[in-house]
């Protein structure tokens, strides 16, 4: 279908795609065998200036919107969700950078963000602090031109690799969810060390590691916006970023069905290919039409926040839960049609299966959406009433 | 220069269209018309049934006045850490042929052996051999190995010079070629000449083998070409024929590159198993890590890879990197010897492009033998053995 | 360090099939691409700019108008710039007249070293290089693996060998040839390719580069291809039946005729 992308934007979701046909696809099942992050995939998205496109563009950036963004996660989940996740992180922990940073912070971040040279993690979550992000317990106290980090996150995108990490800490406890404030922390600071290695069901060629903050102390200047911003950062971050995730089921259902549709042809049972059975075909007629749907909805949210548009955090919810559960289930069906070959690890599919579960679950759970999506609805029509 | 089509003699076949190589000929009004990124390569022009493809500007280009003084044979036989290449002596036996064929002599040249190796090339057919015995041109470098062959064509004329397409020939024979203005075909399978012109006739693979080129050299001598290994037959071996070996003496070998070292490396790690033409590969059938090497001894002595079977490289009777299907390698050799592989469609997707494809089988009702060429039911192993004796 | 890539456009010839039936190429949606081993020339010309940022980068081509598309695609990788000799008069080149029109152009553009991919995958022949190296009267080392070191006037690296792999040091200027060992070429970045749509390409004609008439296109070309046809490659099955001793001996005649050994 053409959804009227502009030459600039099929350049990019080519060149996309090529990195995942040419630099994740052949190796996607071993990092995920050996539940291994690749640089390698880091620096060739890095090389192709992947990291440029959600960096303004005064600070070495392409100044690239939404939807720029979600074609190139829609292309690597094609390939592999571990590594878009990877990916969207480091836009994930750019975020308060570019939204609320000073320019003196942005100057000194943002370039090397854009360069690919540093990679980026965004640190809310905590082990009492998930969906419910005001119960963060991490604190950071002043102490004359410092801040004083101490307290653990839990179950970080990027954790340990890397050097830039925007993080969520309490400066003012008794304030609860508008005590919280957001800092930069670099690698390598004392004080700032990783937890182990997470081993996850899927998307195990990302990272997700422990930040540990013991007495760690940073420059004053490392605070973004003001204290007690770190919340509404937090949320304006994770409105920016959510679009995506429903890229990613896009994409890695694409992935699913294309590969259930291969299978299909080629599967001889009752002397004919088992896509000339009715049955198989329905599924993968369902399939099909859940992913141009989703796809469709998906860009439109994402060219929504692209003209600029003040409020969007119920239309990105919807797109989060809406790809996400399409994903699973295409997933599933994917294995279904390819029966036993399907849930075997010789092929793709039980992998994007596996992988797809995330979606669900991560950037906010499908029930937080829902959340916020019926909250927005009875607020809206509070206000028309 | 250019191609055109005489639209009065074109019938509208098409069959043009297929030949063209680089998709520049369309039809226009139910005639062939031949677009501007033509690159004047002339495969339409055989392929035309009714030869309408016409050359406009034809080259003026005329014979070098000497022409007529080359005469002659002569085969750069080349040595690698001191022993004669086999190439040299496959060389040797088509040079034999052709020098036979035109009446005139065979030589050879070759540098950093000594008078055992020249003496070789007599006895396998060569009547004059130029020997060049300095240890200082052990090492093959360009520069030196391009004066002296260039200096010995200059001064006896051959009419047609041969070298291996080897590493060594493919590097330094184009230089001699660019030097002496004279004509090079490169990688050539299949040698001939015409006794009328006395032209050479050169035979060679191009688009990675999807079509093969004769390739002339009407107006210039000498005509060189290089020559792929294992495909020249060797002539007849005879410790009685005597010749004449020359020893020479270059004044200097000075060379602006130095070889500071000579690695040998095993070379069954690296064969690539996308580029070769010929695999042999096994499966479970073979039966165990024993049966396996009958699989490896067969790649060897054809000079191809070795492939397996995921069952086989499970079994670890190989390594991973020999895998060929859905999990393992994507290949599409000329032909691809499946031994003791059942062919399920996890293997077949990553090798029925093949050419050819022999497939050995104990069950007649294996799947390989929906894509296989030829169809083998037999114990692979027993197969396997016979072949190896019999090469 | 001033670097000349030389680059070939060439048909995909992974995609390039014979059809068995009419015995003709299906050249049905063959794409263009910059030959494969000439991605790995241009990644070794990035890699010593990406070392030394003072090095300039030419990627240099010869064919026709269309032959831009490839030198745009080698911008988009982050050479700096191109040239394309294009002129009816090169037409029917071989690989001496191609090599003679190179090395001209390469003196008007000037080098420390040029790079070649060891092979164009549509003619296979490995010619151009050194010959065109002989045209400048500079060394070549075709067939290179690795990059030890680059000094100044001098560079030491491994040529692979059918046994093997040389170490060389040569002086510069030089041309190398290099084989896929070498490393692994990069992929384009947006920017360049940002920059790949703009930027204007130098077009050459035989007199731009000061090339002789009657050295240049079929008139300097040795060589003529008189005959093109496909090999002869069987599809139709074959059973193959006997003793595995007969059998054995079936299949070695297969072979013979497909060439694969050598016959008697």
């Amino acid at each position: 279908m053409d959804h009227f992308l502009t030459d600039d934007q099929k350049m990019i979701q080519e060149l996309a795609r090529k990195i995942a046909v040419e630099k994740i696809m052949p190796v996607r099942a071993e990092l995920d065998e050996k539940d291994e992050f690749s640089w390698d995939i880091v620096n060739a998205l890095a090389q192709s200036d992947m990291f440029s496109l959600f960096v303004p563009e005064e600070y070495g950036g392409l100044g690239k919107g939404s939807l720029d963004m979600c074609l190139v996660i829609e292309e690597l989940s094609r390939a592999c969700i571990g590594v878009s996740t990877t990916f969207a992180a480091a836009a994930l922990g750019t975020y308060p950078l570019i939204l609320y940073g000073t320019d003196e912070q942005k100057k000194k971040y943002l370039p090397e963000i854009a360069a690919g040279k540093k990679l980026v993690a965004f640190g809310l979550t905590e082990a009492n602090a998930g969906s419910d992000a005001g119960g963060v317990q991490t604190t950071a106290r002043l102490e004359g031109s410092e801040y004083v980090l101490n307290g653990t996150k839990q179950w970080i995108t990027n954790g340990g690799e890397a050097a830039i990490n925007t993080i969520i800490a309490m400066t003012d406890k008794t304030k609860g969810a508008r005590g919280a404030s957001a800092f930069v922390v670099e690698k390598g600071t004392p004080g700032f060390t990783f937890g182990k290695k997470e081993h996850k069901m899927g998307i195990r060629s990302s990272v997700t590691r422990e930040l540990v903050f013991d007495n760690c102390r940073i420059p004053r200047e490392n605070l973004i916006s003001r204290e007690g911003m770190g919340f509404i950062i937090a949320m304006r971050t994770l409105d920016q970023s959510r679009v995506g995730v429903g890229a990613q089921g896009v994409g890695v259902a694409q992935a699913a069905l294309d590969e259930a549709v291969k299978f299909a042809r080629q599967r001889i049972q009752f002397e004919k290919p088992i896509s000339a059975i009715q049955a198989v075909q329905h599924i993968l007629a369902d399939m099909a039409t859940q992913v141009e749907v989703t796809r469709a909805f998906v860009y439109a949210v994402a060219r929504h926040i692209d003209t600029g548009a003040k409020d969007f955090t119920k239309e990105a919810a919807m797109a989060k839960v809406f790809g996400s559960d399409m994903a699973m289930r295409v997933t599933i069906d994917a294995v279904q049609v390819m029966g036993g070959s399907g849930y075997m690890k010789e092929y793709p599919a039980e992998k994007m299966m596996r992988d797809a579960k995330i979606l669900q679950i991560y950037e906010g759970t499908n029930q937080i959406q829902r959340n916020v999506i019926g909250q927005a609805l009875i607020k809206e029509a509070a206000r028309h009433k | 220069m250019r191609l055109f089509v005489n639209a009065d003699e074109c019938i509208g076949c098409e069959t043009c269209l297929a030949a063209c190589p680089y998709a520049a000929i369309v039809m226009k009004d139910d005639k062939a018309v031949i677009l501007e990124v033509c690159q004047v390569c002339r495969s339409c022009i055989s392929s035309c049934p009714v030869e309408a493809i016409l050359v406009s500007g034809e080259s003026m280009q005329e014979k070098q006045p000497d022409f007529d003084s080359y005469q002659g044979v002569m085969v750069f036989a080349e040595q690698r850490h001191g022993s004669l290449a086999q190439v040299a002596i496959e060389l040797i036996g088509a040079g034999r042929h052709l020098a036979d064929k035109l009446g005139v002599c065979l030589t050879a040249a070759i540098f950093g052996a000594g008078q055992a190796e020249a003496e070789e090339l007599i006895k396998w057919g060569a009547e004059k051999v130029y020997l060049y015995d300095s240890p200082e041109l052990k090492e093959f470098n360009d520069e030196p190995y391009t004066n002296l062959l260039s200096g010995l064509i200059r001064e006896h004329k051959p009419e047609i010079v041969l070298a291996g397409a080897t590493a060594v020939g493919r590097s330094f024979v184009p230089r001699v070629a660019a030097r002496l203005s004279a004509g090079l075909t490169a990688d050539c399978t299949s040698l001939d000449v015409d006794l009328q012109t006395r032209n050479f006739l050169q035979v060679r693979p191009a688009f990675g083998g999807n079509i093969m080129a004769t390739i002339l050299c009407p107006n210039r001598r000498p005509q060189i070409a290089t020559v792929r290994p294992r495909v020249m037959k060797k002539g007849t071996y005879d410790p009685g024929r005597k010749g004449e070996i020359v020893l020479l003496k270059a004044p200097n070998y000075d060379s602006r590159t130095r070889v500071l070292e000579s690695v040998k490396e095993a070379s069954e790690a690296a064969v690539n198993l996308q580029e070769v033409d010929v695999i042999v590969s096994g499966g479970r059938g073979m039966g165990g890590p024993e049966g396996f090497k009958l699989v490896e001894q067969l790649a060897k002595l054809l000079g191809g890879g070795v492939g397996a079977s995921r069952a086989a490289v499970e079994e670890g009777w190989t390594t991973y990197s020999h895998q060929v299907g859905q999990t393992g390698k994507t290949v599409c050799p000329k032909i691809y010897i499946a031994c003791g592989i059942s062919g399920a469609i996890q293997h077949a997707v990553g090798m029925q492009s093949s050419d050819v494809i022999i497939a050995i089988n104990k069950n007649a009702d294996a799947p390989i033998f929906n894509v296989a060429s030829h169809r083998v039911v037999a114990d692979a192993r027993e197969i396997l053995s016979a072949l190896i004796r019999k090469l | 360090m001033k670097i000349i890539v030389c680059i070939k456009q060439v048909p995909d010839t992974s995609e390039v099939r014979i059809n068995p039936e009419t015995n003709t190429l299906i050249r049905e949606g063959v794409p263009s691409i910059i030959n494969p081993y000439d991605l790995h020339a241009i990644e070794a010309a990035l890699q010593i700019k990406d070392q030394d940022p003072a090095s300039t980068v030419t990627a240099l081509t010869m064919g026709p108008p269309h032959a831009e598309v490839a030198l745009r695609d080698a911008i988009a990788l982050g050479v700096d710039d191109a040239a394309l000799l294009t002129d009816r008069a090169f037409a029917g080149s071989d690989t001496w007249a191609t090599a003679y029109a190179l090395a001209k152009a390469a003196e008007k553009i000037g080098f420390d070293m040029i790079f070649c991919g060891k092979q164009a995958i549509d003619g296979d022949t490995a010619q151009v290089g050194p010959e065109m190296a002989e045209f400048l009267n500079i060394p070549h080392i075709a067939y290179v693996k690795k990059i030890e070191k680059i000094e100044t006037g001098k560079i030491t690296v491994h040529r692979l060998m059918d046994d093997g792999y040389d170490v060389l040091e040569s002086s510069l200027p030089l041309l190398m040839t290099v084989v896929k060992e070498l490393n692994t070429p990069r992929l384009p970045s947006i920017k360049g390719k940002m920059r790949a749509k703009k930027i204007e390409i130098r077009k050459w004609t035989r007199q731009d580069i000061g090339a002789e008439d009657s050295l240049t296109g079929l008139n300097g070309s040795p060589t003529r291809v008189s005959n093109i046809f496909a090999p002869v490659i069987k599809k139709e099955r074959k059973t193959i039946t006997g003793t595995p001793d007969e059998m054995a001996a079936q299949i070695l005649d297969e072979l013979k005729a497909l060439h694969c050994i050598q016959p008697g």
